[in-house]
């Protein structure tokens, strides 16, 4: 069959920039150099995750993030049902791309135009002055970091609840109405456990990157606040550490994965209950 | 002061551009089956949706046990509703589906479990209630469906085409027993089809609705024997309809024969539809006197044949238990009672 050798392509291109770096990684966070330049096998990089320094950062990277997920959902959901009523009633989606659109622009760019609004002789601060307001110095505190995580990943939360929520059928809600359900009732009854597969994706694809995320951190934290991503970029970059390096990577791919399965939990639970029923 | 349960007067129903309803009057009476039937588009979905409460007409009026019903909400509405595609809650099992109505009210826990089981008892599917509704096949989910509306023992039950989605055998099943349910629970039915058969089978009155206009509100049998024009006569099972011209009373040319008829109240030479139902054509041998023809194709039809005649200006569709070949040139003639005359 020559299908079958249509995949081997991607299947060299995984092999070698997917598969095998990260086995390197993987090696080379057990690894130490010694006098002559030699590898040695070690455990001490893990060793060193445990200092309450290193600790502190992988804390704040957690909390940072979970912080972002809370407010990326609490500004989220509403939007997003507002978005797909919207689109329910009228039959079009035109204004979903004003929240898609900012995807297609440059993380990175995206980031520094909150450096202009947000500096001391910014654009908000101008603003503030003209309309004689006290002037605010956010950027460089936690405040901004969540602020550009918030910013940034803010699509990601209201995509996956819109798709959950425009693909409830309309007499599904019709007949929640009908057996004497008022619109709150409906919300919390029918639509809100409705839309909870579309909440859990959307809280993993803010919490991953938010979590990851070096850029937003580096530019609106100022280096005050260091987080995995910056850790990982320093050792690679700054300290010349490969080792240490790779053993933060390794940690956190683990803390990926991890929250990745708790995901699939939460799916495969809707998804059993559904086809499988209660015993 | 009427004593009717629904009544609808001079409702219209507009989208955008488009006129869903004009002027329609109905009342709908208490433990009645009524069935709203017409092809898609007609406007029957859209007056259910009046009923229940999830479109507000235009302009008239709904009253509901003679006062008004527009301004109280769905979710108020001592009205449930069977959905075409069952609008099963798919997060929840049977036993929650169906207790979700009794739950808003507050009921007693052990009343509901009661209320649920009964009714359960009453679709045949007791054994399911700890089911998910995705496990369940198109009938059962059916059978839901209708339990679910029927365990809050609403006044009126509200059917969208709930059979459509069903096979002819569990179709026809399904028609007895809704028939038997509407019986024994004494709860009025609104039926909304595009199956004229069904619509003959179950109900005590049928409203025949064309483009948002009500064409013919009678019963089954009024509706057959005496369709009001020919949209309605070619709707409710088959019929032949040629253009005729009235000549008296009781006297009708079509095809450019003198017919014998029963119809009159006509203007002189007014024109008009003449139909005749494909049962009621008399197959004799060929005859000088009366219409002669060729049968052009022969269908087996389970009880009957289907033959199509022509005999020149009009081809006939005949039905008859006894066949005669294809090809044969036959004589087709009607009785005057069941040539019948409508106005255009």
């Amino acid at each position: 069959m020559f299908k079958k050798y249509l995949v081997y392509p991607h299947l060299f291109w995984m092999l070698v920039f997917v598969l095998v770096p990260i086995l390197l990684v993987l090696v080379y966070s057990f690894e130490t150099t010694g006098l002559n330049g030699e590898a040695i096998f070690t455990l001490e990089n893990y060793q060193k995750l445990v200092d309450a320094n290193y600790l502190n950062i992988f804390i704040r990277s957690v909390y940072l993030a979970v912080i972002s997920s809370i407010i990326c959902l609490a500004l989220g959901y509403p939007i997003s049902v507002i978005l797909a009523n919207r689109e329910k009633r009228t039959g079009k989606s035109g204004l979903v791309w004003i929240f898609i659109l900012p995807m297609w622009m440059n993380m990175l760019l995206r980031t520094y135009s909150w450096l202009t609004i947000l500096e001391k002789n910014g654009i908000l601060n101008n603003l503030l002055e003209l309309l004689n307001l006290p002037q605010v110095n956010i950027l460089y505190t936690s405040g901004a970091v969540v602020l550009g995580m918030v910013y940034n990943f803010l699509p990601f939360m209201i995509l996956p609840i819109y798709s959950v929520l425009i693909k409830i059928d309309n007499s599904i809600i019709e007949a929640a109405e009908d057996l004497g359900a008022n619109s709150f009732t409906v919300f919390s009854k029918v639509t809100l456990p409705l839309s909870i597969p579309g909440v859990v994706s959307g809280v993993t694809m803010v919490f991953l990157p938010a979590v990851t995320t070096f850029i937003i951190s580096k530019l609106l934290g100022g280096g005050h606040y260091m987080l995995i991503g910056n850790l990982i970029e320093n050792q690679f970059l700054v300290a010349d550490n490969w080792n240490f390096g790779s053993a933060i990577s390794i940690l956190m791919m683990v803390l990926i994965l991890l929250s990745m399965a708790i995901t699939n939990v939460f799916e495969k639970d809707t998804s059993t209950e559904k086809k499988g029923g209660k015993k | 002061m009427s004593n009717h349960l629904i009544e609808f007067k001079n409702v219209y129903k507009q989208f955008d551009t488009t006129e869903a309803l004009q002027d329609i009057n109905l009342y709908i009476d208490s433990n009645e089956f009524l069935t709203l039937l017409g092809p898609s588009g007609c406007g029957k979905s859209t007056l259910l949706r009046l009923i229940a409460g999830f479109e507000d007409p235009t302009e008239g009026s709904i009253l509901f046990e003679g006062k008004d019903l527009i301004s109280i909400p769905p979710y108020k509405r001592p009205i449930n509703t069977v959905f075409q595609k069952y609008a099963l809650f798919p997060h929840m099992d049977v036993y929650e589906n169906i207790a979700f109505g009794l739950k808003i009210k507050k009921m007693d826990k052990k009343e509901i479990d009661k209320k649920v089981m009964r009714v359960l008892e009453l679709v045949n599917l007791k054994s399911f209630h700890d089911r998910s509704v995705d496990s369940l096949s198109g009938g059962q989910q059916q059978r839901i469906a209708i339990a679910r509306a029927i365990v809050n023992e609403p006044s009126v039950l509200l059917l969208d085409e709930p059979l459509a989605a069903l096979d002819l055998k569990l179709r026809q099943g399904m028609q007895i027993e809704l028939k038997n349910m509407q019986k024994e629970l004494g709860i009025t039915f609104v039926y909304v089809t595009h199956d004229q058969e069904e619509a003959l089978t179950m109900s005590d009155t049928i409203v025949v609705m064309k483009e948002g206009k009500i064409q013919q509100i009678g019963t089954p049998v009024d509706i057959y024997n005496e369709p009001k024009n020919a949209y309605v006569a070619n709707f409710i099972g088959e019929s032949n309809i040629i253009d005729g011209i009235m000549n008296e009373d009781f006297s009708v040319t079509f095809l450019g024969r003198n017919f014998e008829c029963v119809d009159k109240g006509f203007e002189l030479n007014e024109p008009v539809d003449v139909v005749i139902r494909p049962e009621d054509i008399i197959i004799s041998d060929e005859n000088p006197d009366i219409l002669n023809g060729i049968i052009e194709s022969v269908t087996f039809k389970g009880v009957h044949y289907e033959m199509i005649v022509n005999t020149g200006e009009y081809k006939w569709t005949i039905h008859n238990t006894i066949m005669r070949p294809e090809g044969s040139r036959v004589g087709i003639s009607v009785k005057p009672f069941d040539i019948h005359i409508m106005k255009k």
